[in-house]
């Protein structure tokens, strides 16, 4: 993935709370065995509707979502971080997150930012007064700002996370240089395989 | 001081725990299914990697399997895909798999315990959200993304956040009519979607330990909808006796050395909770969900709850939207609402147990005529122990429908959708907006009141079904 350091766009606010993942990207969409594509089946289900915010011409090219809380909660299907990115958006910007949505986000590239819910208010405020208001997010300094507006926050994210946005690290790279580690747990370990529970055919031997 | 169970299958797993990062933790079962891993499949081919652990690695198709005779063929070409594309991976890379037919295909919650493969104290992952199911067995199962299914199947491991803990203790004996549907069902409706976040819960009490372990793995299938990564329930001597004789565990003497073993997974007498909830199984009562999530439940003698009497304003919108994309009036009496479709299946409740819970209502009745009632058992065991029960007869004798395995309309992703406007009486997990299929309505209920709505038309108590 690439790395990330200061994202910079304009910002499109989703005030709804409980945006689970069947209204991110519905089921229909999970049957497609590729990874790209899936941004058209964004929120697909509200965008038939005209006066849906991401119909609304002011926000067209926003590339950094807020909305309400509890963004993301629901299955695990980690298409919805695919269809943002598609769509796209590089960050979300709530004041809270589904956990398995988070940490899918973070092995993307897809930047979670979690803000005191008066502080998304605020900004969504900020952005509803002036659409063309930039909002800058600095992975580095862990600050979101407007600067326009003179508008800036600190926000967290877990040191791992963190470092694997700025140096764009892949997860399995990262964790094969513990190889030999796992080996030896491996050869340590006695918790039962499937080795003979089966035939080739998968009947139960 | 003493150590939970969660503590203890954690600890056991830590492949290294290096300073600053998550602890890498070892992966003992990775179950498959056709939805969440050709993309990671295609992710290994892209950079030349293999599966570390084929022995360690299980797959099935269910999440788009469509419900018809096996005979016909699967008409919408993206689901034939996703079928195709999980054998020909399987097979490229050395994994078992149980294609649409096999006689060990079913929901993958559903066939990993009844072929005893999954076992206490294991790690256990798959792509999908319920798979805190297998935490019924004392096992550490919790669901896991593409990206993490793409790096299981590498390196057999996981970086995780080590949870925190919660113990939920429902305490003294439920009563008759109360299901572990029901249990559940009450425990989101007291935690709420977000209350379980960032924990692991472990579920206690008597009302616990009397469940059979069908009646846990519906308790631990739900922790997600509380907002938890995982649920666990110890090992007794319930779970000894269900794997015994089960494929994936040995025979004789080697079980009984084993299961001795797993008897070590039960908490501490001093272990000690991050959290604590305590619930009085006497006060539980038959539920159903009258909104829009999975925390929205009322008695079923209750009924339909106002947006005032929520002084949180997000909780009073919630509830209004959930009221008006449901089609409900507050203070409707929930006894008063009529289904359009009862759909019993799914990895929450379709094992034997369930059929036969609702078999026990239905039997000698006609569900109502304008109601359309399906049974999806969860797996080909299951159907078959059901047939040779003959529960099946039961149910096409009342006007159910009797059909093949797999996760059907508890995500709508095959043809057994819901229509714009139908509501359904679900013994699902899940009654978000839209789930079994656009515009759809869905109330989460246990099999015997499913049973019993279909034969009333709405949502009754089977103590109403009867000549
Ligand atoms: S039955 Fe439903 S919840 Fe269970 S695995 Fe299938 S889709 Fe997921």
């Amino acid at each position: 993935m690439k790395p990330v350091r200061v994202l910079e766009g304009r910002a499109v606010p989703l005030e709804r709370s409980d945006v689970d993942t069947d209204q991110i990207i519905p089921s229909d969409w999970l049957k497609r065995v590729e990874r790209t594509g899936f941004g058209r089946g964004l929120f697909s289900e509200w965008r038939d509707d005209p006066s849906f915010v991401l119909n609304d011409q002011s926000y067209v090219g926003a590339s950094i979502l807020i909305a309400g809380p509890r963004f993301g909660t629901g299955s695990s299907r980690e298409h919805a971080v695919w269809a943002l990115m598609d769509y796209g958006f590089v960050a979300v910007i709530a004041p809270s997150f589904g956990d398995i949505f988070r940490n899918n986000s973070s092995k993307q590239g897809l930047v979670i930012v979690q803000l005191p819910q008066v502080d998304v208010e605020g900004l969504i405020q900020l952005i509803k007064d002036d659409a063309t208001r930039l909002v800058v997010i600095d992975v580095d300094q862990l600050r979101v700002e407007v600067p326009e507006a003179g508008w800036q926050r600190s926000f967290e994210l877990d040191p791992m996370t963190r470092e694997r946005l700025l140096h764009g690290w892949d997860d399995i790279g990262l964790t094969m240089r513990r190889e030999a580690a796992i080996t030896k747990y491996e050869t340590t370990s006695h918790a039962p395989t499937l080795v003979g529970v089966f035939d080739s055919d998968g009947h139960a031997r | 001081m003493g150590r939970t169970l969660f503590e203890k299958i954690w600890d056991e797993h830590i492949v290294a725990s290096p300073e600053g990062e998550p602890t890498l933790l070892y992966i003992d079962l990775h179950l498959v299914h056709e939805v969440t891993s050709p993309q990671a499949f295609d992710g290994l081919r892209l950079n030349g990697r293999t599966v570390r652990r084929p022995d360690r690695t299980l797959a099935t198709a269910d999440h788009n399997v469509p419900t018809d005779p096996i005979s016909t063929p699967v008409n919408d070409p993206v689901s034939r895909r996703q079928l195709e594309a999980l054998e020909e991976n399987c097979h490229e890379f050395g994994i078992t798999v149980f294609p649409r037919g096999h006689e060990n295909q079913g929901i993958v919650h559903i066939i990993g315990p009844e072929l005893g493969v999954t076992q206490p104290g294991m790690t256990i992952v798959c792509g999908d959200s319920h798979t805190s199911t297998h935490g019924a067995f004392g096992s550490l199962a919790f669901g896991i993304g593409t990206s993490e299914v793409e790096h299981v199947l590498a390196t057999q491991t996981l970086p995780q956040q080590q949870a925190k803990t919660m113990s939920v203790t429902v305490e003294g004996k439920a009563p008759a009519a109360v299901s572990a549907k029901d249990i559940v069902l009450a425990i989101v409706g007291t935690l709420g979607t977000g209350g379980g976040a960032g924990y692991v819960i472990e579920y206690r009490g008597e009302a616990i330990t009397d469940l059979s372990m069908e009646g846990r793995m519906t308790v631990c299938n739900m922790s997600i909808e509380a907002g938890a990564r995982a649920g666990l329930v110890a090992v007794d001597e319930t779970t000894v006796d269900y794997l015994r004789g089960r494929p994936g565990v040995p025979q004789g003497e080697e079980f009984e050395a084993l299961a001795n073993h797993w008897r070590t997974y039960v908490s501490d007498d001093d272990a000690v909770f991050d959290a604590e909830l305590v619930i009085d199984a006497s006060k539980l009562v038959p539920s159903i969900t009258w909104g829009t999530n999975p925390a929205q439940v009322v008695a079923l003698s209750g009924m339909v709850p106002s947006p005032d009497e929520f002084d949180d304003p997000d909780q009073k919108n919630a509830t209004e939207r959930s009221l008006a994309y449901m089609g409900l009036t507050p203070g409707t009496p929930v006894r008063d609402i009529e289904v359009d479709v009862v759909f019993i299946g799914s990895c929450t409740n379709s094992r034997i147990e369930d059929l036969r819970a609702a078999a026990a209502v239905v039997e000698g009745q006609r569900v109502a005529s304008s109601v359309r009632a399906l049974i999806v058992p969860g797996s080909h065991r299951v159907k078959k122990q059901a047939e040779s029960e003959g529960l099946d007869k039961i149910f096409l004798d009342a006007g159910f429908e009797w059909r093949e395995p797999g996760c059907s309309m508890c995500l709508g992703m095959n043809p057994d959708q819901l229509k714009v406007g139908q509501r359904s009486a679900s013994t699902t997990n899940r009654n978000f907006e839209g789930r079994q299929g656009r515009g759809g309505r869905t109330h989460l209920v246990s099999p015997a009141v499913a049973a019993a709505t279909a034969i009333k038309g709405h949502f009754a108590a089977p103590s109403e079904v009867g000549p």
